[in-house]
């Protein structure tokens, strides 16, 4: 998690300066939305696809949060206090197996990945702003290497194996047709693909 | 960079309205089933696309360099379950290698 975290500053660094990417750390908190955003924005994607690339990035919330919801007690400030520092290492953590998930133990959980998180970001910040060419470090090959990270955890099941080969044809297919961000949006259609069929 | 503030208020507000939406707003209500089978669905299709187009694509076309001797290694050393710290530093270091040789 710190790795990815730096990782981010320091790619993060040279396009949004020295402070947004440590507040985007802050307030947004969910590595695949920061590197698919910065992806998209970094190929020439611009704002409107990057939102919507980190926007269906983690849509998962959606889905997360209602399996959590009936473990939530009490009033609507104390329920989503706990929904939102639900990340999906601490989500699946918190899970009891039974359907049920154990509130607390998924903020004890969120508490140092948030911190870890936020300070990665500085430590990469101001690794980035000493690097002379990051790309004759390479450092440009992080960016697949962490989707790969996240797609190894996610893509887990027959259904979900479809909608990434499906994904991964349309942006093989799109890249050299359509303007940078869109392939990367247009692969939400193997998503909805792949849930017709039987899971 | 109005534009990256605009974008970081945008996820910063979609996301925590996607994480409180079921514990808030739906309650007892249950989405449409299938919508929910396409909204976790999504992640996967857009990671595998984010790894093609980060792997092979340059400005609007593929093309084949370093990148892909990096993205291989870190495939590789993910399935053998290397550590976070291995996966990121042997991505960069062999396609920097890379680089340097060709």
């Amino acid at each position: 998690m710190f790795a990815i975290s730096v990782s981010f500053g320091v790619l993060a660094r040279p396009l949004m300066g020295p402070v947004a990417p440590i507040v985007m750390s802050i307030l947004v908190f969910s590595g695949s939305a920061q590197f698919g955003a910065l992806a998209v924005l970094l190929a020439g994607g611009g704002t409107a696809a990057a939102i919507a690339a980190g926007v269906l990035l983690n849509a998962r919330y959606l889905a997360m949060g209602l399996a959590l919801a009936p473990s939530l007690r009490g009033r609507v400030p104390s329920r989503a206090a706990f929904a939102m520092p639900m990340v999906d290492a601490s989500w699946a953590a918190a899970s009891r197996g039974d359907g049920t998930f154990d509130p607390w133990y998924l903020v004890g959980v969120s508490i140092p990945q948030y911190v870890g998180w936020v300070l990665g970001t500085v430590v990469g910040v101001l690794l980035g702003s000493h690097l002379a060419d990051p790309k004759a470090l390479g450092l440009d090959a992080l960016f697949p290497a962490f989707f790969i990270v996240l797609l190894f955890e996610e893509a887990r099941g027959r259904r979900r194996l479809a909608a990434a080969g499906g994904g991964a044809g349309i942006a093989l297919v799109l890249t050299p047709v359509v303007p940078a961000g869109l392939p990367i949006l247009a692969a939400a259609a193997a998503a909805v693909a792949a849930a017709r069929r039987r899971s | 960079m109005t534009s990256v503030w605009i974008l970081i208020a945008a996820l910063a507000f979609a996301t925590a309205a996607m994480k409180v939406a079921g514990p808030l707003a739906l309650g007892g209500r249950a989405l449409p089933t299938r919508a929910l089978d396409i909204v976790e669905l999504l992640a996967s299709a857009l990671l595998a696309a984010l790894v093609v187009v980060e792997t092979f694509g340059k400005g609007g076309s593929l093309t084949l360099d370093a990148r892909v001797l990096g993205a291989a290694f870190a495939a590789v050393a993910v399935w053998r379950r290397a550590p976070m710290i291995v996966v990121v530093l042997g991505a960069a270091t062999v396609t920097a290698v890379a680089r340097l040789v060709s």
